[in-house]
């Protein structure tokens, strides 16, 4: 075999490069940068080195209450997208008999993604409202007295709003990783004498990992960068990382926001890398 | 959300749109362009309407400033194209700092002026070139009206209205011939209520924060001008003094904001809201009955059928009043040579009292009462000027009935509104403590 020349791995590389360069690395550099220069207030930056913005983020009680109420939000949501993404993936693998109609179901799960995030999220304030759908249903029903308040401008409307937006997340990689699974191997396990739940734990589950990890990055990362739809579905009673820092971005605090904004991609750069360390994505994929 | 609509329009060289302005240049040119090619028509206008026909400003800032109904009028009535482009107040900010040359005519607050003049993205614009100046009211050219003098609380939009020179740096005290800005509409907010669920009158901001209507109030969430509406609902209520609610100290800042952590574990507040949408649709879906407003979401309340008022907030022993805002024009320092004499036609065009006439039907004021006159019809005026019961029924801006004959403007005539304005919208010396402390609102 002849020797590979060196210069061929870089042509391959190549386009991956022009994109993640210009558009990733340049500005993350530059974000880094300006998080070690001080604001003169007037959307200005001076151009001193300083650790003010980062001993600022890391002294607030503020930071401690922003991630908290953050990960609150990304736990619940990955939590109830997975249970959900499971269920729907496992039941279109291994319940649906028929192959074409499992594809044809699946792309029905993609149906409600054809409108826009901001529609899909905004459709649930009529439904959820002191005068809404739910709350006159109810109320004409005798259920209830009072309108239910905590269905909107609440911690639970924003998660309903993300399992909406992100189960999809789930079921796409999930669904994927399932349908790889080599049926016999079920099978022979049932001949063994295997319960479901044996089968569930210890072969679906898994093989199942890599969809579950993929997923879970999906999830996790939107909700961690997001903070429209906590804004939107708490009603301004609830804050995020992106969102304090966005407020800054407002008042052209750039340095401060900019050292926010690199410490919140540290952290989900941790937390992806955890989550790759459960799975060999790489190893998985090419099976 | 950041949304941004473009409009358009092509086509905008008409036969000059007949407007009553005297034989102006425009009449002319509008004829002109309908000549071109032919040898007939003399030299100047020709080449000007030529050379104008292509030129684009780009006009940017808020939904509520610049409005594409106005574009559509001014690029009928000039010849040249206008676009609007709409942002909402922080990424418009951002935008004129950071990208000034995406933009031609900026849209302003006082203390965005201010910011963008220490930035140095605009330029002056030479006073003696707005044909109008002298007919804008004073409370913008000397920061006073009829004898009263404007408050200086928060930035008032005298205060950042004057620089030295034109590329100066800094903002001037008192007249100079040239202007940061030019003040295009602007009004007092206060609080808008549910007559039919509150049950009384309201005229003092601390009515918002009363124990009865828990769960039922909101707040705006923009932080630099949500925290002036708490300082005024404290100041009202009596539990503070402050030396400038449009200036807070690190001291006074706590002092809110801790008093909202209280109110909001209370439960006290529904939600807060940030767009004039998310204002509307809480006082229409009866989440609440009592928040901070803006006066056309009063209006858009009361055009679905369901009683809203805007409170009158006069000044009562030294409290209440409302938080005045202003928006204006900036030109920003790329604009040269044909493109600045087309931006400064646009300036003119401006105050020349279409849309005076245009915002005046949605609550808000032109800073050339005096054109805007001419463009309103006398129940119009006598309603949203003069305070008077309307003589017949009130359309809004796109010719649906607003108000029926005999409705009153809340809060009364032009004169009494301004002149009971207390601060400003501002950005403050601890802003950036201000924002931190917001959050901490947010996140209890």
């Amino acid at each position: 075999m002849p020797q590979r020349e060196p210069w061929l791995g870089w042509i391959y590389v190549a386009p991956l490069l022009l994109v993640l360069v210009p558009f990733f690395v340049a500005p993350i550099l530059v974000v880094i940068a300006v998080s070690f220069v001080e604001s003169d207030g007037f959307g200005g930056i001076i151009p001193t080195f300083t650790l003010a913005n980062y001993v600022g983020l890391f002294s607030a009680k503020l930071t401690l209450g922003l991630y908290l109420a953050t990960f609150k939000f990304t736990v619940l949501t990955w939590f109830f997208s997975l249970v959900i993404g499971f269920w729907v993936a496992y039941f279109l693998v291994f319940h649906v008999r028929n192959p074409l109609l499992a594809l044809g179901l699946f792309l029905l799960c993609t149906v409600p993604f054809w409108t826009s995030n901001i529609i899909r999220m905004i459709s649930w304030i009529p439904l959820l409202g002191k005068e809404g759908l739910i709350n006159s249903a109810l109320l004409r029903l005798g259920v209830i007295g009072e309108p239910l308040e905590f269905l909107l401008f609440s911690g639970f409307s924003v998660v309903v709003a993300y399992v909406h937006q992100l189960t999809i997340f789930m079921i796409v990689p999930i669904f994927n990783a399932m349908a790889r699974i080599d049926k016999r191997i079920v099978e022979a396990a049932v001949d063994a004498g295997a319960s479901r739940l044996d089968i569930m734990r210890l072969i679906i589950l898994p093989l199942s990992k890599t969809g579950i990890a993929l997923g879970s990055i999906f999830v996790v990362s939107i909700v961690m960068g997001d903070f429209f739809v906590i804004k939107v579905m708490s009603g301004g009673g609830s804050a995020s990382v992106v969102g304090a820092f966005y407020e800054d971005i407002g008042v052209l605090q750039y340095p401060p926001a900019a050292a926010s904004a690199v410490v919140l991609t540290v952290v989900v750069t941790v937390i992806v890398a955890l989550m790759l360390r459960t799975v060999d994505i790489r190893r998985e994929i090419a099976r | 959300m950041v949304s941004d609509s473009k409009s358009s329009n092509g086509n905008s060289i008409s036969p000059a749109a007949g407007r009553k302005r005297g034989v102006s240049r425009r009449a002319v040119v509008g004829g002109g362009a309908a000549l071109i090619g032919s040898a007939a028509v003399p030299g100047a206008p020709t080449i000007w309407a030529q050379e104008i026909k292509d030129i684009e400003l780009r006009h940017v800032g808020v939904s509520y400033s610049v409005v594409k109904a106005i574009g559509d009028q001014a690029s009928k009535d000039l010849g040249f194209k206008v676009t609007m482009q709409n942002l909402d107040t922080s990424a418009a900010i951002n935008r004129f700092v950071t990208q000034p040359n995406t933009v031609d005519i900026a849209d302003l607050e006082g203390w965005q002026s201010k910011l963008a003049t220490k930035r140095g993205v605009i330029q002056g614009i030479e006073v003696k070139r707005i044909k109008e100046f002298d007919n804008i009211l004073p409370i913008f050219t000397k920061g006073e009206i009829e004898g009263h003098k404007i408050p200086r609380q928060g930035i008032s939009p005298y205060e950042a209205m004057y620089i030295e020179k034109p590329d100066a740096t800094e903002l001037h005290e008192g007249v100079t011939e040239w202007a940061t800005f030019l003040p295009q509409v602007y009004n007092a907010d206060s609080i808008g209520y549910r007559p039919d669920l509150v049950g009384h009158e309201v005229t003092e901001w601390k009515e918002l924060l009363d124990p009865k209507f828990k769960g039922k109030a909101a707040i705006l969430d923009v932080p630099a001008i949500g925290i002036m509406d708490a300082a005024l609902c404290f100041e009202s209520a009596g539990l503070i003094s402050y030396g400038n609610k449009g200036n807070m100290t690190k001291k006074e800042l706590d002092f809110t904001v801790e008093k909202l952590i209280e109110l909001k574990k209370s439960g006290h507040f529904r939600a807060t809201w940030t767009t004039f949408d998310q204002s509307v649709q809480l006082m229409a879906a009866g989440e609440v009955i009592i928040q901070s407003m803006w006066s056309p979401a009063v209006a858009a309340v009361r055009v679905k059928g369901i009683p809203c008022i805007y409170a009158p907030v006069n000044f009562k022993n030294g409290k209440e009043g409302y938080r005045g805002w202003c928006n204006g024009m900036g030109l920003m320092k790329h604009l040269s040579g044909k493109k600045l004499d087309a931006a400064y036609e646009y300036l003119n065009w401006y105050l020349s009292g279409w849309q005076g006439g245009f915002v005046a039907r949605y609550g808000y004021y032109s800073p050339v009462p005096s054109t805007a006159k001419k463009f309103l019809t006398d129940a119009e005026w006598q309603y949203w000027y003069e305070g008077k019961p309307a003589p017949s029924v009130i359309n809004d801006p796109y010719g649906v009935a607003m108000e029926q004959p005999g409705a009153k403007r809340d809060g009364g005539s032009f004169v009494e509104r301004v002149t009971n304005i207390s601060c400003w919208n501002t950005l403050m010396d601890e802003s950036a403590y201000m924002n931190k402390r917001w959050n901490d609102f947010k996140v209890a």
